[in-house]
């Protein structure tokens, strides 16, 4: 437990319960996101990760039906984002997001990388070319790049894709950033370089992933919480979860008896 | 004892006898058969489309080469008057081709940015009990016999533009522009709105998730994802307003005249050839031929904008 000692804050969700319609999909969640770290969601299909995830940035605010009761703090300034006052855009502003299949926009790899500081109103030409260029170089893009930053993202490979929808994410400066099992539609190659990569961000960024791979979460993460059915069923640092798990249940789902 | 019976069971199955052999094989070839009538029933429905094409570019250009050993395609091109039924006949397509261009523009600057505008709102804005209820309204103006929008421009629409420019004369190409802008923007959005709709909801989703809000997702993202199908629809709104008769020939008026302003009155290539084919021309006569020539000149207009528009949606095609 000494990593959660040292850990400040970054954001909390205090009994989160979340409907789609008359479903209810998260039952009383109650974890810590600590900043500066990697914390990761495992847990079987359908067991409410995403769902969670998605919660951090209002994502459900986009379809009609849907419903949160309790609370999600974000710190500094411990202001609950699922509050009806708050505005969603302004907790997209503060926490970007990694989906799944990558989903670069049709534009150039220059103009993907600079959509949300355009979309914030920064279109000073000689600011965006530095902040492109430094998330490219944070998401270990810039290499392959740099000389046509101009073409069609399209053009790019899976994982170069991918990479470049984590330079979108990272341009903006994120509080947190969300990843929604962002290797499960990768090769193994550009698997490991999308891992790597997350090892480089853990220590200047708070990441909270949704991962399918075990492994993965073994590997990358910091903290890890266990889902099943819409419940947290274990919440603890990764190495305790992995070797030495609290419950039953979640001892039989990482060594592989279900899910 | 329960073994042997399975065992008989599966023996029967695996080794069919002679006669049930020969009735699945003829069974077989009757398939066969039925397979190739459909198939050549089917293969005919679609040549006949294409023939029926082929036949009226035949025909076209088979009555057209009388025409030009009459007069040079180069005097079709560039003489300034097109008087095929007077006795001092002239045979430039110019003014018929300015008329159709200029009522043709007026139309794409209503029905264009209209059209767009109403595509983006049902695709992106409206929430489902509205499109639902707007979309068969919409679909209902381009229902409208299009006689009827040439009576609505010529007693409604000119009237009321006389009253801003009193010097308008009552046909003219403003009015029926612009009623055929109105008459072609369902066409225009309801293209456009499919292929917005069409859009990958994770492309919408990656637009939010940077703190976009709708209308900036709609434009940055929605509108360039979509362009190639938005493409396709403004070409079909084009090749409609090149091609529409009703309109122009009862509020544009029958007169060619070279001009490129929508103030005045004048005949388009569409309007001619109704107004020759309704008079008793005998076969044969140079006038008769030249609604051939005519039509062939419109058919290679919109001709142009089809290729232009295949282009474009090979250039911009998305693959998501």
């Amino acid at each position: 437990m000494s990593a959660s000692v040292q850990a400040t804050l970054k954001a909390e969700a205090k009994d989160l319960n979340f409907y789609y319609g008359d479903f209810k999909a998260l039952k009383g969640i109650s974890i810590p996101v600590h900043d500066k770290k990697i914390t990761a969601l495992i847990g079987p299909s359908g067991c409410g990760k995403s769902t969670f995830l998605r919660c951090f940035n209002r994502m459900h605010d986009l379809y009609p039906g849907n419903r949160y009761e309790g609370e999600i703090t974000l710190n500094p300034d411990n202001v609950n984002i699922l509050s009806p006052k708050v505005d969603p855009i302004e907790v997209r502003m503060r926490i970007s997001m990694v989906f799944q299949k990558p989903n670069p926009f049709p534009k150039s790899i220059f103009e993907n990388v600079a959509y949300g500081l355009r979309v914030r109103g920064i279109n000073k030409r000689s600011v965006l070319e530095e902040k492109v260029e430094v998330a490219l170089q944070n998401a270990a893009l810039w290499n392959e790049v740099k000389d046509r930053l101009h073409d069609l993202a399209f053009n790019l490979s899976g994982g170069q894709q991918q990479r470049l929808c984590i330079a979108r994410a990272l341009a903006i400066d994120p509080e947190i950033m969300l990843f929604d099992e962002p290797t499960s539609a990768l090769d193994p190659i550009a698997t490991a370089s999308i891992e790597e990569l997350m090892d480089e961000l853990k220590d200047r960024f708070t990441i909270l992933i949704v991962t399918h791979n075990m492994q993965q979460a073994a590997r990358v993460s910091d903290f890890t919480a266990f889902m099943y059915l819409g419940e947290v069923v274990e919440y603890n640092d990764t190495k305790k979860i992995f070797t030495n798990p609290d419950k039953q249940q979640t001892e039989d789902y990482i060594t592989g008896r279900f899910g | 004892m329960n073994r042997t019976t399975k065992d008989t069971t599966l023996g029967i199955m695996e080794c069919p006898t002679v006669s049930e052999t020969n009735s699945r094989l003829s069974h077989k070839q009757g398939r066969i058969i039925k397979e190739r009538v459909i198939e050549t029933l089917l293969f005919l429905a679609a040549l006949s489309s294409v023939a029926t094409t082929f036949a009226i570019v035949f025909i076209l250009v088979y009555e057209s080469i009388p025409f030009f050993q009459h007069t040079t395609v180069l005097n079709f091109l560039t003489d300034t008057e097109w008087t095929p039924l007077f006795d001092e006949a002239r045979y430039g397509i110019m003014p018929l081709v300015a008329g159709t261009l200029v009522t043709t523009g007026v139309a794409l600057t209503v029905a264009i940015p209209m059209g767009t505008i109403i595509a983006i709102y049902l695709s992106e804005f409206a929430p489902h009990r509205v499109r639902e209820t707007v979309k068969p309204f919409l679909e209902l103006l381009g229902a409208v016999p299009t006689v009827v929008f040439g009576y609505f421009a010529l007693v409604v629409v000119t009237p009321l533009l006389q009253k801003i420019y009193p010097d308008l004369p009552g046909f003219n190409m403003l009015s029926a522009g612009l009623v055929m802008g109105i008459m072609i923007i369902p066409y225009v959005s309801s293209v456009s709105e499919d292929a917005m709709r069409a859009v990958p909801m994770h492309l919408r989703e990656g637009s939010y998730a940077m703190g976009a809000t709708r209308f900036q997702t709609a434009v940055r993202v929605v509108v360039p994802s979509a362009f190639s199908g938005i493409a396709a629809a403004f070409i079909l709104g084009i090749s409609r307003a090149v091609g529409e008769t009703m309109i122009v020939a009862v509020a544009a008026g029958m007169q060619p005249n070279l001009t490129w302003k929508a103030t005045e009155s004048a005949a388009t290539i569409s309007a001619f050839i109704v107004q020759v084919a309704l008079g008793d021309l005998p076969h044969g006569s140079i006038g008769y031929q030249s609604i051939f020539a005519a039509g062939l000149t419109l058919m290679l207009m919109t001709l142009v904008f089809n290729i232009i528009g295949f282009w474009l949606k090979k250039r911009f095609r998305e693959e998501y």
